[in-house]
């Protein structure tokens, strides 16, 4: 058999977390009625943040924060642009994204290929030999748990309790929930430095964890594959891990497919992750009037107090 | 006994006008007091400093002998005030009970709030399910949300903005029957409109505004509407008038149109036939949601039909797009002005030139000529006196009444042979409205067919020559409307189509 399917259950979940990560912070901004195109460029900030923070710390953990704080930094600039100088979302969004893959660059020049510190996993290491569920489940770093915790802690935020009632108003109609004394843009604000620092603890997860190294362009897509996943997803966080699930397990499928030396194109199959991802959920989200439901009235509307 | 609000010398100044000039008056408790005045008098911003969404510059509020000065919605809603929205504030995409939690200051759990919700909507005769999602609702509907809303915070001050516009009879009355059991609770009640019979039946004081200050105070059941309507304008009211004269050939005439429905929310026609002769006003009555939009489409080319269904002056144009009725003279308004009649962040001049390019040439060899749209879209502005700092304008910021002004003159203006207007008075102040029907009539005297399509059967009968009923997507025969009584167009709006053949 050319495929183990054990170890390719171990590549498929690690290859998700850091579009997860991503999704699930571009769900809660986008829920906010913020459209935010440079979830890239948050991702690679993180990404450089995070590993030049954990070569020099000698800590993966302060590392994590670091990319987090890489990617909220980038986000920043863009609630400033967007929220408080009305800026196009759209455009600032792209700008974004370019902005943040020329300064990550930047950032790392000289540290491709310098040495980082072990990553902390929770489960004993005797625990990972149990057959089938030991790798699988038990043998991954810790921040591939907290972003399924994520998922699930978003999820009930949403829609268990009253914060993420506000935000989805706020998402849903701004004047409105203005009339009723929210403050939006502070709503707001807030989500876009999530989403942002969400990005970038996927984008350090990847150098840090997945990589264990820094390379230039390292993020190749996966950001946008982020967004993808949260429109074809209708906005449901179960379903953005199930797209990033399918489009991790794709992607590793498909390399052991190419050392496999399987007869089909290896450019075809550098894209069947992002081809087929995006095919599934098309097909999921093609009940056009409940998608149109699930998507925020507002989003990427800007939002003018008057009167 | 203290008022419950006492309001003296309030004023506030926006960049260019003053919203509100010195306005002082005071609310009794378990009162219905009416605010009056025309579009732009400063109703809006009155209440507005009430509910402390706007602060005022000058002045001062008390609230049962407390001063009162809110900071933000949060604080009025503490003090007792509560406000219904004349554009709902409700969140499509929510249910019932998740967009009261939103309005309230702590909310109780999910499944408690139903109960109350329940419980207040039995209590008040306004049944309302807390599980349904918003977007699915009617007007009338969506409109109980707010109230219940506003109930559950149990208010001593209600506020509400024109919350009858978009209701039809049957939920005015529901509404009525709401709010007199409210006040008899002791709640008082601050009613905007400027409808000025409903206030009269409901409200038991009135204040009336016009520019910004307060120009009187009177008891509605004590006066008649035209002394209300005097006083809000500023000026005796001029009753549209007509000359009678004998209407001329038929100009369009809808042969056998059966169209069905677009939406699942759509309204099909079966079998739709009349015709409106030159010179002539026909009028279409009937409760909104009964086939008008669709009606509409259809005239005005939106939805094309076989060319022989609708006919001009003979010629079959059933088949032609908007662009070739507009050339042969077939203009329309449509009911919705934000969206469908205009495009509301474009300016009065682009939105001039959407509908007018072809009939007053204002493009040459697909340029277009700024200079004459401008001149059009002036022209516009001063012959229907929409109030608006220029043409530049974007629609969007014009008060409703101003813009459907805007876009009757617009149309009025291209000199349609065949006009089709939908609710042309819609949300419009007396004087306005008055305008609108004496511009209608004066296209009718100079040759024009009209077609009036209206939920506002008094409008009708004083402007239509002939009357008919849109019910249920089936539309009654044609008759005089001068010899028609109410009770006769109440049994054509129920959709009794035999009785008008049998007269007819």
């Amino acid at each position: 058999m050319i495929v183990d399917p054990v170890t390719l259950m171990v590549a498929l979940i690690t290859v998700a977390t850091p579009v997860l990560l991503a999704a699930i912070g571009e769900l809660v901004v986008e829920k906010a009625g913020v459209l935010n195109l440079g979830v890239e460029g948050m991702m690679i900030m993180g990404a450089v943040c995070g590993f030049v923070v954990a070569h020099h710390s000698g800590s993966a953990a302060v590392g994590f924060a670091a990319g987090m704080a890489g990617g909220a930094a980038l986000a920043m600039l863009f609630a400033v642009l967007t929220q408080l100088l009305m800026a196009n979302q759209v455009a600032s969004g792209l700008a974004l994204t370019l902005f943040g893959l020329g300064l990550a660059a930047l950032i790392g020049v000289g540290y491709g290929g310098r040495d980082l510190p072990a990553v902390y996993r929770p489960f004993p290491e005797v625990w990972h030999d149990i057959a089938v569920i030991g790798p699988i489940v038990f043998s991954h770093s810790a921040l591939v748990y907290v972003a399924l915790l994520l998922v699930v802690a978003v999820w009930l935020v949403l829609t268990r309790t009253r914060i993420g009632l506000v935000l989805r108003a706020v998402g849903e109609n701004h004047d409105a929930a203005h009339a009723l004394g929210y403050k939006v843009v502070r709503i707001r604000i807030a989500a876009i430095l999530f989403g942002g620092a969400c990005a970038g603890l996927g984008g350090a997860f990847l150098s840090v964890v997945r990589v264990q190294n820094w390379l230039e362009g390292m993020t190749a897509g996966a950001g946008w594959i982020a967004l993808a996943l949260v429109v074809f997803a209708a906005w449901k966080p179960w379903r953005v891990l199930l797209g990033a699930w399918l489009f991790g397990g794709i992607a590793a499928l498909q390399l052991r497919l190419q050392a496999a030396e399987v007869g089909v194109p290896v450019a075809l199959l550098d894209a069947s992750p992002y081809l087929i991802t995006i095919i599934v959920l098309v097909i999921i989200s093609s009940d056009r009037s409940r998608a149109a439901l699930n998507a925020p009235a507002m989003l990427g509307r800007i939002f003018h107090t008057s009167g | 006994m203290t008022a419950l609000l006492e309001i003296s010398g309030l004023c506030k100044a926006y960049p260019g006008v003053v919203a509100n000039d010195d306005v002082s008056f005071a609310i009794q408790p378990g009162e219905v007091h009416a605010l009056l005045g025309e579009n732009g008098a400063g109703k809006s911003t009155l209440v507005k400093m009430i509910y402390g969404l706007v602060k005022p510059d000058h002045g001062t509020m008390r609230l049962r002998g407390a001063p009162y000065a809110p900071a933000e919605p949060r604080a009025a809603r503490a003090a007792g005030v509560a406000m219904v929205f004349q554009h709902f504030s409700l969140f499509e995409a929510l249910s019932v009970a998740e967009n009261i939690a939103l309005g309230m200051e702590d909310p109780p759990k999910p499944r408690d709030l139903a109960a109350r919700i329940s419980a207040v909507s039995q209590a008040y005769g306004l049944p309302l399910d807390p599980f349904r999602l918003v977007g699915d609702l009617s007007a009338g509907e969506r409109q109980r949300v707010e109230i219940i809303r506003c109930l559950l915070q149990d208010p001593k001050l209600l506020i509400m903005d024109e919350p009858t516009s978009v209701l039809t009879p049957q939920e005015v009355e529901i509404l009525f029957h709401t709010l007199r059991k409210l006040a008899a609770e002791g709640t008082a009640i601050l009613y905007i409109s400027h409808k000025l019979e409903e206030i009269r039946t409901l409200c038991d004081a009135a204040t009336i505004l016009r520019l910004g200050r307060k120009v009187g105070e009177c008891t509605p059941a004590a006066v008649t509407a035209a002394h209300m309507a005097e006083l809000m304008v500023g000026k005796s009211l001029a009753q549209p008038a007509r000359a009678a004269q004998a209407p001329g050939a038929v100009l369009l005439a809808i042969n056998g149109l059966n169209l069905p429905a677009t939406s699942s929310f759509g309204t099909s026609l079966r079998d739709v036939r009349f015709s409106v002769r030159a010179g002539e006003i026909l009028g279409i009555g009937g409760v909104a949601g009964n086939g008008q939009d669709e009606l509409l489409s259809v005239l005005s080319g939106e939805i094309t039909t076989a060319p022989d269904t609708i006919t001009l002056a003979g010629a079959p144009i059933g088949a032609l797009g908007p662009h070739a009725r507009r050339e042969k003279g077939v203009l329309c308004a449509p009911e919705e002005r934000l969206g469908h009649a205009a495009a509301p962040d474009m300016s009065l001049t682009e939105n001039a030139l959407l509908t007018a390019r072809i009939r007053r040439g204002l493009d040459q060899g697909g340029f277009v000529d700024w200079a004459r749209t401008r001149e059009f879209a002036q022209e516009i502005i001063t012959r229907f006196d929409v109030r608006t700092p220029g043409t530049e304008v974007v629609a969007r910021a014009l008060s409703g009444g101003n813009l459907q002004k805007f876009v009757i003159g617009r149309e009025i203006l291209q000199a349609p042979s065949v006009l089709v207007v939908n609710q042309p008075t819609w949300g419009v102040d007396a004087s306005a409205a008055a305008a609108i029907r004496q511009a209608l009539l004066d296209l009718a005297q100079g040759g024009a067919a009209v077609i009036v399509i209206s939920q506002d059967l008094d409008e009708l009968l004083e402007i239509a020559d002939r009357f008919c009923a849109l019910n249920e997507g089936r539309m009654s025969s044609a008759r005089d409307a001068r010899a028609l009584s109410m009770e006769e167009i109440g049994l054509m709006l129920g959709g009794a189509h035999d009785m008008a053949e049998v007269v007819a």
